[in-house]
């Protein structure tokens, strides 16, 4: 008893993850992200420098935009600063800069749009906020854009659904209209492009990394689980974070999804052409980058003549394919209709326990006490399965069969209110770690509750840059850097396989 | 010649009002929205994005998740909106439908939740450093004016009424083009011209969030990309000489 009460005492005294701070205006005017070199803009179709008549392009830019996208017009032209979305933002409540509350961020881009296509910016600015786009406006533009992660969370509370990555999204377009280009997103275009991947690992690389983890599972389990590549004629094509294949937790995830497809008794392949499952297009707003990267997907399908596409754990990447990927390199008529087109890794999971097609030995993760990081792109920015919500319960259904430990973590922090891990958006690079610190204050704060009360050790996600960031920041926080595990990571731990000849390998011992 | 300025007025007003409304509609209705954004969970079917809709127009839904202050005084200040335009109805219809006269008492209590809400909405506006923030001198003025015609009408009924039978005559006259005079009482004048004002700024400002909302692609999107291919035109011609 006194124990429990103990824990409570410790979590009432601990912050709440939502606090909202006071302003500090301008604090983080300074964070900026590196540009992108001549050499990686020019490749994706973008200036190398910033041009000379930069405002009128960038203005020519907006019309443009204004006139494809409906968003970016009922967007700007909506918002009645009512102000519920100002507390929302992870990276405002973990630094307090003004500019990073959703509405003052849509502003910037806002106030321009005022000035040049609204009657009252054009003759009334000082009534409306309208401004023209100075250097300094660019200025705020290129830090504050890059200050978004993109998660979605002030669309949630917005009365009109306001998505404030739509806006930066259409910021960082324009911007790379005019060659003031990111260097981390598009460098990493540019390689996906070329080699087929974010990481510009090579097809020799991969195999060899790919054998290694062949022997590796063999060694330690006795069972030959596969680690196919560009395997012509497979059923099922893996797209999956190149993450997976060299960073720790992720391997650990691909090795679980290896061992599902094992149960299942389905051929799989990995494509040596689309590597890759991230598709950075999405975080610069460019339509037709994120298409190309797209249809990288549709040709390896083709190529190899498989029947289904399963993509594998990562947020943006899976937005990037269930809500974009039929549009962008549909139709997808030649794949096998009975199943979903795409597939998430865990709907293939989830569909083989729900039918009880697999066993697991919960007690392989006893040593860990578990919760769950939403990440924000599957949150809300997709589903898993068939019904809305779907993304919320199938990873924390698999994860309960897979582990006797599993608490969620408070309620405002999780599901469709789930913080940012505070990397995601093209954020995830060095020099942007004193925001990305700070961005992941409501999380870190929301899972030392759970760790305080339910004495949580671990915490399962299921995205590439979450792990990537997690790994990162947690440090920061007081906890482990491996305290972040995938939520294949804890399939494989607990999955019971068999052997070719029919026998569990947990019976190896008895025979 | 005050019936003459306040009935061109008037139709000036009506004609902004409903050809910029028409427009903005037009506008928002033939831009594309390219990929499928809808914010999930989203509903998968036409009628259940009609019911999302639904909610956030009644009960503005999101907004109470958000925020339950600026929600309370924003929907008093709404739904009281709601009460006063249909009383006003009395003053364009002979004979006043039933239900129009049904409504005329809670419509005075109405005027007076109009202003609490609205008195609420810019209290926060000025007392919250997080709002004052994002406050430029219009959103402040939006208020006072919709303030200053609840203010005026309330001052007709309590303070200095004015002929409601002539101002009903005014009106009538002017739906078929024939004006009658327009008592010149400078409460009532006060009020209606902030109507007329109102009416104007309405397609050029944020009251565009009405129809915006039905436009928000991330409210009225069906959350069924995998089922039906969703294309844009401008982006079909991308399509051309793919494999
Ligand atoms: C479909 C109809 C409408 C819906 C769903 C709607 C919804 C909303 C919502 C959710 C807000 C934010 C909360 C708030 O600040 O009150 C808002 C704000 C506002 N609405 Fe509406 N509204 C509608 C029509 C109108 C109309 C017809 C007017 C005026 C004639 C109006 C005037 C305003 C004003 C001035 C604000 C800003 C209040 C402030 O400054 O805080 N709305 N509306
Ligand atoms: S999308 Fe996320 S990161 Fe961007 S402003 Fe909204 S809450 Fe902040
Ligand atoms: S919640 Fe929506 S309408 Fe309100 S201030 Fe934020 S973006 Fe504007």
């Amino acid at each position: 008893m006194d124990r429990v009460k103990e824990a409570q005492e410790i979590e009432d005294d601990l912050p709440d993850p939502l606090e909202i701070p006071d302003l500090v205006p301008g604090c983080m005017a300074a964070s900026k992200p590196y540009g992108a070199a001549p050499e990686f803009q020019k490749p994706l179709g973008f200036p190398g420098g910033l041009v000379e008549n930069w405002q009128e392009k960038a203005i020519e830019k907006m019309a443009e935009l204004r006139g494809k996208y409906r968003s970016f017009r009922v967007f700007l032209d909506s918002c009645v600063k009512c102000g519920a979305c100002t507390d929302k933002c992870h990276y405002f409540l973990g630094t307090g800069d003004p500019k990073n509350m959703p509405v003052a961020r849509q502003d910037l881009l806002r106030q321009v749009y005022r000035r040049h296509f609204t009657l009252a910016g054009k003759y009334l600015p000082w009534l409306v906020g309208a401004r023209d786009l100075t250097e300094e406006v660019l200025d705020d533009w290129y830090s504050y854009f890059h200050q978004c992660s993109q998660c979605r969370r002030c669309s949630v509370f917005c009365p009109y659904g306001i998505d404030t990555a739509e806006i930066s999204m259409a910021g960082r377009e324009i911007m790379d209209s005019i060659g003031k280009g990111q260097k981390y997103s598009n460098e990493i275009i540019g390689k996906v492009l070329t080699i087929g991947n974010n990481l510009g690992l090579p097809k020799k690389a991969l195999k060899a990394t790919l054998e290694d983890l062949e022997e590796e599972v063999l060694e330690e389990t006795g069972v030959p689980v596969r680690f196919p590549l560009d395997e012509k004629g497979a059923e099922i094509l893996l797209v999956a974070p190149s993450a997976d294949y060299f960073a720790e937790p992720h391997i650990a995830g691909l090795i679980g999804y290896a061992k599902v497809f094992h149960q299942a008794g389905v051929t799989w392949t990995i494509s040596s052409h689309a590597t890759e499952a991230a598709n950075f297009g999405m975080f610069i707003g460019s339509y037709e980058n994120m298409r190309e990267i797209s249809l990288r997907v549709r040709h390896a399908a083709l190529d190899l003549g498989v029947k289904r596409i399963v993509f594998g754990e990562c947020g943006h990447a899976w937005r990037a394919a269930y809500s974009f990927l039929n549009t962008l390199a549909g139709p997808f008529d030649f794949l096998d209709q009975r199943y979903p087109i795409p597939q998430h890794i865990c709907e293939f999971t989830y569909d083989l326990i729900a039918a009880g097609k697999l066993t697991f030995d919960k007690s392989k993760n006893d040593h860990i006490r578990l919760t769950f990081h939403d990440s924000c792109n599957i949150a809300r920015g997709s589903r898993l399965g068939n019904k809305p919500g779907g993304q919320f319960d199938i990873p924390r259904a698999i994860l309960r069969a897979t582990c006797n430990h599993f608490h969620d973590m408070p309620a405002d922090t999780i599901k469709e209110s789930t913080v940012c891990c505070g990397g995601g958006g093209g954020l995830l690079t060095d020099e942007l770690i004193e925001i990305r610190e700070k961005g992941a204050q409501p999380r870190m704060r929301a899972l030392q509750h759970v760790a305080a009360e339910h004495g949580v050790t671990h915490m399962a996600a299921m995205c590439a840059i979450c792990k990537a960031q997690f790994s990162k920041v947690l440090p920061m926080y007081g906890f482990d850097r491996e305290a972040i595990v995938s939520v294949h990571q804890m399939v494989s731990n607990a999955i019971v396989l068999e052997r070719t000849d029919g026998g569990a390998v947990g019976e190896r011992d008895e025979e | 010649m005050l019936t003459a300025v306040y009935a061109s007025t008037f139709y000036l007003a009506a004609a902004v009002l409903a050809g910029g409304l028409a427009f903005r509609t037009w506008e928002y209705a033939t831009t594309p929205a390219p990929l499928k954004i809808p914010t999930t969970p989203a509903p998968t079917t036409r009628t259940g994005v009609a019911f999302r809709l639904s909610r956030e127009v009644v009960l503005f839904e999101s907004l109470f998740k958000a925020n339950k202050w600026i929600w309370l005084f924003g929907w008093i200040f709404h739904a009281a909106l709601l009460v006063v335009l249909m009383r006003h109805l009395r003053y364009f219809t002979q004979p006043v439908w039933d239900w129009v006269t049904l409504i005329q008492p809670f419509g005075v209590y109405a005027g007076f939740a109009m202003v609490a809400g609205l008195a609420g909405l810019w209290a926060r506006r000025i007392l919250v450093p997080r709002i004052r923030y994002i406050s430029a001198p219009s959103d402040h003025l939006m208020l006072a004016l919709l303030i200053g015609i609840a203010v005026s009408g309330l001052m007709m009924k309590y303070v200095a009424p004015t002929d409601i039978v002539a101002v009903k005559s005014f009106f009538l006259g002017l739906m078929v083009f024939h004006w009658q005079p327009l008592p010149a009482d400078p409460v009532l004048l006060v009020h209606l011209g902030l109507v007329a004002a109102l009416m104007i700024v309405f397609p050029f400002s944020k009251l565009l969030h009405a129809p915006g909302l039905f436009f928000s692609p991330t409210r009225n999107q069906v959350d069924n990309p995998r089922e039906r291919r969703h294309l844009a035109n401008w982006a079909r011609a991308l399509e051309a000489g793919r494999q």
